[in-house]
């Protein structure tokens, strides 16, 4: 397989061509520029198109379009960014538009800083936009997922005519890995039957208005309907050292990264310790987290770059059976493996 | 090859022609641009729009419909309707239709008209969404050349909430948030919006039309056949404004509403055609994209990615490396930690590389985390380095404090005139700079710290590095290719004369 | 359509006709007028008086409606009749 090495931001991007995106709608942002960049080196050498928006509000609604026509299309961005787009996003879901979305997530609220968070949680895996709907939220760890995942997003996306997000941070963004580029897609989903393509058979409507209640109440059970699907078919896990684990830290993204580095070292101290690693945020893995409290854990410990976004979702899955403890860092640092140790030797005694 | 009734450049030498030679028709009906039953409208009357009557909307959209049908375009057109009054004219129009969020219509429709480059693309909007909402949307889409027709209906109110006071409304008009009359010392002035779009480059034809009687009307129905025949034939970007009646906003019946826009609102938005470049302009291109798998490959240069092939070093002086490279700006920091982990992917390591980042870009130095190891790497910051490679003063003294002991510690000598303070770690005086200054350009010092990692580390192999200068440096000459090449060799000599390892 | 109707003439759908009166200010020969009766929707309804329509199109041009007015031009041919 080709090996190349590359920082995160080109792999998504290289996953994005691979995948058929053929429109890459953008507005700078640090940490998530340099995708918009690569992007526009990239594209127009495969006649796809990149264009540079006004505003995220525009890259967003510029996306809408794309994918009413039935491209495969893309943007990315960061916090800031991702919050003006949450109108955008309501209405791709609403209208069953599907979409790729890459949020390199920085510290906040506000302006934060550029450092490296994972406070984007709540607004990209709970919907973050108005109205009951919710993303597909995907969560790399590596330069390898970065590309691998962007990929899965387009194909996810389609096949739930859903928008899809690739949801990581500056750390997972900037590192560069070795990346083995898979084999381009090459057959794509006919979407004729609904998409705007200016020919006579695809004049259609790509619309979210439903003035009848019981028709807006339907199209939400719909709605709904195909989340519980999503939540069935598309939930996806890493487990480290997890089969003789008796304490579990559970984190995704560059938190996970560590968290592998963490585990390494307490087995070098006789500590079994097994890491979780949720690859899907939206569907997040409730029944396997469910699970953790029959397998003779005694300590369930989630660290995230976030003031207790992911734990939430954890403890909802524990459904009161263990209750997990919380690492965080904020403000773009990160944790080291150390200091996760030394909080796990405070909390279980070990 | 489509042909059509007439061309436009034909329609522009006939000063009375209105757009079409009326006279062929033999009846004048609902246009076929038009769906014969609105399937869309909830409710029982699916034969009429939901227009209050003597509003002006109808009136254009009859006016398009017509034009569409007339110019053989339903099918490949497509129609935009954001928020507002016209926010259910995809209940009416026989095209493809896409409903979008409020003001965003002029986003939606670029990349709906780059996706679509041979359709008709129109973005139809009521002045709240076009010039207060969507201001920067409509602005920069007509900056752009965006191949779209906008009709932009100018009622001077906020119709579909219940007439509020819009961009467009008159000075002193009363609306539901203006209760005493638009104050322009506080709501500021109705804005112009076909002066505003006159102002760019790019749009090819912009004009300000009125619907207030039937000359009106039919100068109206000539710019909006004008402007659909250019989104046809690519030219551009079109505008058209239409001062429009609304009899229920206004508080005032149908014919008071005509006089209302003659008397007071084309004082403030006189008609005229502001722009007409339309038959110089050249058609927008569009690419058509590469979808062929084998092509893509071919394009991003897959048979030239062989990684992992070169042979590892058994007799290796290091398991792992975790190294921290560190130095001013401009010491190529970032490149000696790229081409090692480049390197390293070449022996078929799992390698990573990350730069300073956040916190750790404050105080000016510049470094970055290189990991090489079998395993796969969990964090990719290094925060217990076995290896360094300092530069600069500063970065001894910062990164030395934090290796573990055994490590390799190498510093550049030409700088660093200070000993460092661990005695636990071996220590590698090398002359980076002077090195690369002796070859002609100190850039070159990010392959002489190469050359020496290479021989401290046991890693890598001096002749296979310098085989994989062409993939190092891409796209450069030869002749920095050879200088980095003896630059590697010179590192390596170094290391390999002065000290035993 | 009657065959006995003499060309042009406009059609006004009485029950689609939202009373606007916008035909009628544009009619240039003043041939409709807006009728005492009023339609399902409780509009008044703009009604042609039968004769002196020239054809000019105004009506339906100026009508906000899309179906409520047809004009059958000079040379139109019924359906009925081709």
């Amino acid at each position: 397989m080709p090996r190349k090495l590359m920082k995160g931001n080109h792999a998504s991007v290289y996953g994005a061509i691979l995948a058929g995106c053929e429109a890459y709608y953008g507005y700078p942002i640090t940490p998530a520029s340099e995708i918009a960049e690569s992007a526009s080196t990239l594209f127009p050498k495969f006649g796809r198109i990149f264009l540079q928006a006004e505003s995220e509000v525009a890259a967003i609604n510029m996306v809408y379009g794309a994918a009413g026509c039935g491209q495969r299309v893309m943007t990315g961005s960061s916090g800031p960014g991702i919050s003006l787009k949450q109108e955008g996003l309501s209405y791709c879901a609403g209208s069953a538009l599907p979409c790729v979305v890459v949020d390199i997530m920085r510290g906040g609220p506000g302006l934060g800083n550029i450092g490296p968070e994972q406070s984007d949680y709540n607004q990209v895996v709970k919907g973050g936009g108005h109205g009951n709907y919710r993303n597909i939220v995907l969560a790399p760890n590596s330069a390898q997922e970065m590309c691998d995942l962007t990929m899965l997003a387009f194909e996810l996306a389609d096949k739930y005519r859903n928008p899809a997000f690739v949801l990581t941070d500056g750390v997972i963004g900037q590192m560069m890995e070795a990346v083995d580029l898979p084999e381009p897609v090459s057959e794509f989903p006919d979407k004729s039957d609904w998409a705007v393509k200016g020919t006579d058979e695809t004049r259609h409507l790509i619309n979210s208005i439903y003035l009848d209640h019981d028709d807006l109440e339907e199209w939400n059970r719909e709605l709904e309907r195909k989340y519980e699907l999503i939540q069935k078919n598309e939930v996806l896990v890493e487990e480290y050292m997890m089969d003789d684990a008796e304490i579990v830290t559970i984190g995704y993204g560059s938190s996970s990264r560590v968290l592998r580095s963490a585990v390494d070292m307490a087995r070098e101290n006789g500590i079994k310790l097994g890491l979780f690693r949720p690859i899907t945020l939206f569907p997040f893995p409730v029944d396997e987290i469910a699970k953790l409290p029959e397998a003779g854990i005694r300590g369930i410990l989630t660290v995230e770059m976030s003031t207790g976004q992911l734990v939430d979702d954890v403890n909802l899955a524990l459904k009161g059976r263990m209750i997990s403890d919380l690492y965080s860092r904020l403000g773009g640092n990160v944790p080291s493996a150390v200091e996760i140790l030394e909080k796990i030797s405070e909390l279980y005694g070990v | 090859m489509e042909t059509f009734l007439l061309p436009w450049r034909s329609l522009r030498r006939s000063p009375s022609f209105t757009g079409c030679d009326m006279e062929k028709k033999t009846v004048l009906r609902k246009p076929k641009g038009f769906i014969d039953v609105y399937k869309h409208k909830p409710g029982a009357e699916k034969d009429r729009t939901h227009y209050c009557p003597g509003c002006g909307h109808g009136i254009l959209h009859k006016l398009i419909a017509e034009a569409l049908e007339d110019f053989d375009l339903v099918e490949k057109t497509i129609v935009i309707s954001p928020v507002g009054c016209s926010v259910f004219a995809y209940y009416y129009f026989h095209t493809g239709n896409l409903q979008v969020a409020h003001g965003r219509a002029p986003a939606v429709a670029s990349a709906v008209s780059r996706a679509n480059p041979d359709s008709v693309v129109i973005s139809y909007q009521g002045d709240g969404d076009l010039a207060a909402i969507g201001g920067n949307n409509i602005i920069q889409a007509a900056n752009r050349g965006e191949n779209m027709v906008v009709f932009f209906v100018n009622n001077a109110i906020y119709g579909m909430t219940g007439g509020q006071m819009a961009p467009t409304t008159l000075a002193g008009q009363k609306t539901t948030t203006t209760p005493y009359g638009r104050n322009v010392k506080t709501d500021g002035y109705p804005i112009q919006v076909c002066e505003l779009i006159n102002t760019f480059t790019a749009p090819v034809y912009v004009t300000r039309t009125s619907l207030h009687d039937m000359p009106n009307i039919r100068k109206t129905r000539t710019a909006v056949r004008k402007a659909i025949m250019n989104a046809k034939e690519k030219k551009g970007f079109s505008f058209v404004e239409v001062l429009s009646m609304c009899p229920s906003g206004w508080k005032k019946d149908s014919l008071q509403s005509q006089q209302w826009i003659k008397e007071d609102m084309i004082p403030r938005f006189p008609l005229d055609v502001f722009r007409d470049i339309s038959e110089d302009a050249e058609a927008v291109e569009r690419p058509v994209p590469v979808m062929d798998p084998e092509e893509v490959k071919k394009i991003f240069g897959y048979s030239d990615f062989k990684a992992g092939t070169i042979q590892k070093n058994p007799e290796a002086n290091f398991e792992k490396v975790f190294l921290r490279v560190s130095g001013f700006g401009g010491q190529g920091i970032m490149s000696t930690g790229i081409a090692l982990a480049n390197v390293g992917m070449e022996y078929d390591y799992n390698v990573s590389w990350l730069p300073s980042y956040g916190p750790e870009m404050r105080g000016g130095t510049a470094n970055c985390s290189v990991k090489i190891q079998e395993d796969m790497i969990g964090a990719s910051e290094v925060t217990e380095p076995n290896i360094i490679i300092a530069m600069n003063q500063p970065s001894l003294e910062k990164f030395e404090k934090i290796m573990v002991p055994g490590g390799a510690l190498i510093y550049n000598s030409t700088l660093i005139d200070i000993e460092p303070s661990r005695n636990d770690v071996d220590i590698y005086p090398v002359p980076i700079t002077g090195i690369a200054d002796e070859l002609g350009d100190t850039r070159v010092q990010s392959m002489v710290s190469v050359g020496a990692f290479a021989a401290i580390t046991g890693l890598f192999d001096p002749e296979e590095i310098v085989r994989l200068m062409p993939s190092l440096f891409e796209g450069k000459p030869d002749k920095v290719l050879r200088m980095n090449e003896e630059a590697v060799r010179r590192g390596h000599n170094y290391v390999t004369e002065n000290f035993s390892v | 359509m009657s065959e006995s109707r003499k060309y042009p003439f406009p059609e006004i759908d009485s029950n689609i006709c939202k009373g606007c009166k916008l035909c009628i200010a544009a009619c240039p020969t003043n041939v409709l007028v807006i009728s005492d009766k009023l339609n399902s929707k409780g509009f008044h309804f703009s009604e042609y008086i039968g004769e002196g329509c020239v054809g000019c199109g105004n009506c339906f041009y100026t009508c906000p409606e899309p179906s409520a007015v047809i004009v059958y031009l000079k040379d139109y041919v019924s359906e009925e009749v081709s």
